[in-house]
């Protein structure tokens, strides 16, 4: 074991220094910390991520760093150090200006972090004016400027426009062509990349590797997400419970973790060999604690595998091993030895009895009418056997929800057939016979909306019940319940609680559990793990898997995580701009030759055991569902556009035997061959010009 | 069929169990919104002095006969318009009544009208709001545009119209506010289920099999409660408000009752040579009315924190 360090970083030579800072927030008479003696660097020009789950004190971090924190913080002791400048002791008027000169920050949400009443010319020209100190035409003119830097063509029409005329892409450029307008020392990127699509989520990535070499900016980048983070970062510090945990160069953290909980967080989520048959994800056990809670030893001890007396007793030291490796682990060796989960797999069931499930034909949603009409569903037709789980993937807008909402009757569809067990359904659910509805339920994205804020998780359940089993009793109904509860290993105290006291993970188990208290045939799942922390989605999607194996349901699983999908699905089905574009097998559509946008799609997607290939960037956004493009609808954006014939001439569907088919211009063996042969080409900087300079 | 799912495999149990034992605590620990909200009402100076206000008079209103010097409806005193004295607080009204008493007294009947019109105009407001907010379409349109041509007249002139045509008397009073009331209290309870009705609880309930009537009483109404209560009480204020103006253009309760408005209305011929008679009501029924308003004020701020 190698000997703790003094002191976890060494003294203010980088960029940015953090020193044992601690901080609290005030609440009523109560003191929570939320940070505890967290120390790290940042070196000029390097990137430096900070990972950790949703309550963790990340965004703390970043906003003790700008000196933004809210009134009721305080900090307890350290320093933040911006090259020579200590921001813990800087006055008001001092920090305006660091802030605008020397550090800047891109938010989370660009939609809500930019002024909606001002033009993006003014607002970026703004940052000009007052920290640059230019006059009036010469900021604008810099504003155009800056606006091509990050790649935003037609800069003087874009200047004029207002930020809800942007794509959500487009306006995290403009966040970013106003943090760099005054090329600060540091950027600090708080989840710029949230609730982006994957394919613009890549986009903006590469955009902020380019602008990295174009500024010398030191980058503090924060991510829930782990494989973002390998892909842009040099070094990454882990965060848990407001302690830095762990700390390396990102290429190592994650295939060597040094710390029970880093180790914890790569093994929830699927990588790319991992399928629900041949292996579980192995979800850290427990939970977060509460902020405030004290804590005696190892914040982590209550959750860790390894954990011993000694945790439990002293806070483990910050503990150097191998370069710049940095754990706060007593036992920091023992982690690379620690076995998976031994949780057995469910036993797979018989094969399906065979026989369609689930029959959409042709199904077509149009909303509004004449010029403003909306095709949000065109020609849609999929299959689902029993027992089955198609997933279906598609960026949003792609009508991925609205198919889910025609099947289940929340939507009346405008044309097509749905046969459910070899009978049609009535296009409404209100019209629907229990016996259907018990067979066919669904599971929605939002814990926080899933369920009435005023009822017990009881009275859910047990509502649920009564209208969807046989249960004939009240005892039999309570009987039930508990078994309900039982099933998604909820507990009998947490029946009791209103959903304001249930954490997420908590909250969408309750919402299993009612969608299968009628012992459903299909349970329709739209994005169920969407809004969870990675380690409260392995429970969940464990769940969904030992429910589906023991109950022989299938599963319409939405998600926009091509990960999740490929771990679940048995067969996929890609959606874009409300049609069924690729559908086949698992393994058929994660592989040559699939849709080139499905080849887009999984080459945007970042994983932290990412084999550097060559990635495919697809220029523009999903154009407009009230006038969808002529021809093939995704030849505005295909980096294997063929020319004319892609733009007039809707594509066939092109079939690659056992079912797997796709509608493309491009025959099976021409499209495998070009993209084995993409696939196989390295990596470089600026790569694929063919693929980004169309508009 | 679940049932059987974790009951009859012990194993299963036991894995839960263990698993639960190195769980912290998953439920957060901060008290229930209900709660929170009783703690930031009694935190709010406006809320509380409000309060205190509308309490005095709604003891006033029912132990006055415990209090009062004289009886309020009796000629106690020989001399007419007399000025506040030790032995009339408030003076002597124009007919050598006991103002002090009247006053008192007078918080009976508009704390008598003005409730129970609240409470019939909130009624059919939850009521109409429900509807057509839940299930939109034409019946939503035509009634929404009933309300706006409603509303287009000033509440006073419907009631006084209603009131001519039926006749004064506390139970048309009572009738024709809370009739009033109805389509105002319903557009606010109707942009409440609006947002309600989106969430995906609401189509949960739907793919359950609940009934229209269950998914709009036993799942959207106790999650609007909020906007209905700032309701509640700003309607209050205008049912005290427009009942004491009816009475006082002789439409609503007739005499010898104390009540306010009517005795302003008696009282303004005199406002000259004996002011008591005006003041001491008028003040009265002015308390009230910011009491009652001081509570919604504090409630909304509550509220939308």
């Amino acid at each position: 074991m190698s000997a703790p360090h003094p002191s976890a970083s060494p003294p203010a030579t980088g960029a940015l220094a953090i020193d044992h800072l601690s901080i609290s927030y005030l609440r009523r008479d109560r003191v929570l910390p939320v940070l505890t003696d967290v120390s790290f660097h940042i070196e000029p020009g390097e990137a430096y991520g900070l990972v950790g789950e949703s309550g963790c004190g990340k965004t703390t971090v970043a906003m003790a760093v700008m000196c933004y924190l809210p009134t009721n913080a305080r900090i307890e002791g350290g320093h933040i150090r911006l090259r020579d400048t200590d921001l813990t002791r800087a006055g008001e008027a001092q920090l305006r200006s660091l802030r605008g000169n020397r550090m800047a920050m891109v938010y989370q949400d660009a939609g809500s972090a930019l002024n909606p009443s001002l033009t993006i010319g003014r607002q970026i020209a703004e940052v000009y004016r007052f920290h640059g100190g230019l006059d009036t035409t010469a900021a604008m003119d810099a504003a155009a400027a800056m606006l091509e830097t990050v790649q935003i063509a037609d800069s003087a029409r874009m200047l004029r426009r207002y930020p809800h005329e942007l794509s959500g892409g487009q306006q995290q450029r403009v966040m970013f062509a106003m943090a760099l307008a005054t090329s600060p020392d540091l950027l600090v990127l708080d989840e710029p990349t949230t609730g982006l699509d994957t394919t613009v989520e890549a986009e903006v990535l590469d955009l902020v590797a380019r602008l990295r070499s174009k500024f010398s900016a030191s980058i503090l980048f924060i991510s829930h997400n782990l494989g973002i983070v390998t892909r842009m970062c040099e070094r990454v510090g882990v965060l848990y419970a407001g302690r830095l945990i762990e700390e390396g160069p990102s290429r190592e953290i994650f295939s060597t973790p040094r710390h029970p909980y880093t180790l914890g967080l790569t093994r929830c989520v699927p990588n790319r060999i991992m399928r629900k048959d041949a292996h579980r994800l192995d979800p850290i056990p427990g939970s977060l604690p509460p902020l405030g809670l004290a804590v005696q030893g190892c914040v982590y001890a209550p959750r860790c595998p390894i954990a011993r007396a000694r945790c439990r007793e002293e806070d483990p030291p910050a503990f150097v091993s191998g370069e710049r490796r940095v754990s706060r682990c007593f036992y920091h060796d023992e982690v690379s030895g620690i076995p998976r989960s031994e949780e057995a797999l469910p036993a797979i069931g018989g094969e399906s009895a065979g026989g369609d499930l689930l029959r959409v034909e042709h199904l077509s949603k149009r909303y509004g009418a004449g010029t403003n009409q909306v095709v949000a569903l065109d020609d849609v037709s999929i299959e689902l056997e029993a027992g089955e789980i198609l997933g279906l993937v598609g960026e949003s807008g792609s009508g991925k929800s609205t198919l889910a909402k025609c099947v289940v009757g929340l939507l009346e569809a405008s044309g097509g057939e749905i046969d459910f067990a070899g009978r049609p359904l009535v296009r409404l659910g209100d019209w629907r016979k229990p016996e259907l509805r018990r067979k066919l339920q669904m599971v929605f994205q939002n814990p926080d909306t899933t369920l009435n804020p005023s009822h017990t998780a009881r009275r859910i359940l047990t509502r649920a019940a009564r209208l969807l089993s046989t249960a004939g009793s009240s005892a039999d109904v309570e009987r039930q319940v508990t078994a309900l509860a039982a099933a998604v290993q909820l507990r009998p105290h947490h029946l009791d609680l209103k959903p304001s006291f249930l954490s997420g993970g908590l909250k969408q188990r309750v919402a299993i559990a009612r969608a299968f208290a009628g012992a459903p045939a299909l349970v329709l799942c739209d994005e169920p793990t969407s809004a969870l922390d990675v380690s409260v989605q392995a429970t969940i999607l464990n769940l969904l898997v030992d429910l589906q194996t023991k109950e022989r349901v299938a599963y319409l699983f939405i998600s926009h995580d091509l990960g999740v999908v490929r771990y679940l699905a048995d067969r996929i089905a890609v959606m874009y701009l409300g049609q069924i574009i690729e559908i086949g097998r698992a393994e058929d559509v994660f592989s040559p030759p699939h849709h080139p946008y499905t080849e887009a799609l999984l080459s945007a997607m970042p994983t932290i055991d990412e084999s550097e290939g060559a990635r495919i960037k697809l220029s523009g956004t999903m154009p407009n569902p009230a006038n969808p493009p002529t021809g093939c609808r995704f030849h505005t954006r295909c980096h294997r556009f063929l020319g004319e014939i892609c733009r007039e001439r809707e594509p066939p569907w092109q079939e690659d035997g056992e079912g797997h088919r796709y509608r493309c211009h491009i025959a099976p063996a021409d499209l495998e061959a070009a993209q084995q042969e993409a696939m196989s080409r390295p990596a470089k900087d600026g790569n694929r010009p063919e693929a980004e300079i169309r508009a | 069929m679940p049932a059987p799912l974790a009951a009859d495999r012990p194993d299963e149990i036991m894995r839960v169990e263990q698993k639960s034992a190195t769980q912290a605590i998953e439920t957060n620990l901060a008290p229930g919104r209900a709660r929170e909200v009783l703690r930031a009402l009694w935190r709010s100076k406006t809320f509380v002095i409000g309060l205190a206000i509308v309490l005095f008079w709604v003891l006033d209103a029912i132990f006055w006969p415990l209090f009062v010097p004289y009886d309020p409806e009796g000629l106690v005193s020989p001399t007419t318009l007399q000025p506040p004295s030790a032995e009339h607080f408030f003076g002597t009204d124009d007919l050598g009544r006991d103002i002090f008493s009247r006053t008192l007294a007078g918080a009976r009947p508009t704390l008598t009208v003005a409730p129970l019109a609240t409470a019939i105009g909130v009624a059919g407001g939850i009521l109409v709001g429900l509807f057509t907010g839940y299930f939109r379409g034409i019946a939503d349109d035509i009634v929404m545009r009933i309300v706006d041509a409603l509303l287009a007249f000033p509440l006073i002139i419907i009631a006084v119209l209603v009131i001519s045509i039926l006749g004064p008397s506390i139970t048309n009073v009572i009738l024709v506010i809370g009739i009033v009331f109805t389509p105002i209290v319903a557009r606010t309870v109707r942009s409440a289920v609006l947002v309600e009705r989106q969430r995906e609880y609401v189509a949960a309930a739907k793919l359950l099999g609940n009934s229209n009537l269950y998914i709009m009483f036993a799942e959207i109404l106790p999650n609007i409660t909020g906007p209905i209560a700032v309701e509640i009480t700003i309607r209050l204020g205008y049912a005290i408000f427009t009942s004491a103006t009816l009475s006082f253009l002789a439409l609503g309760i007739q005499q010898p009752s104390p009540d306010w408005g009517l005795t302003i209305s008696i009282g303004r011929v005199f406002l000259q040579t004996a002011p008591s008679e005006v003041l001491f009501p008028a003040a009265a029924l002015a308390t009230l009315i910011v009491g009652v308003n001081l509570i919604a004020d504090g409630l909304r701020q509550v509220l939308e924190e």
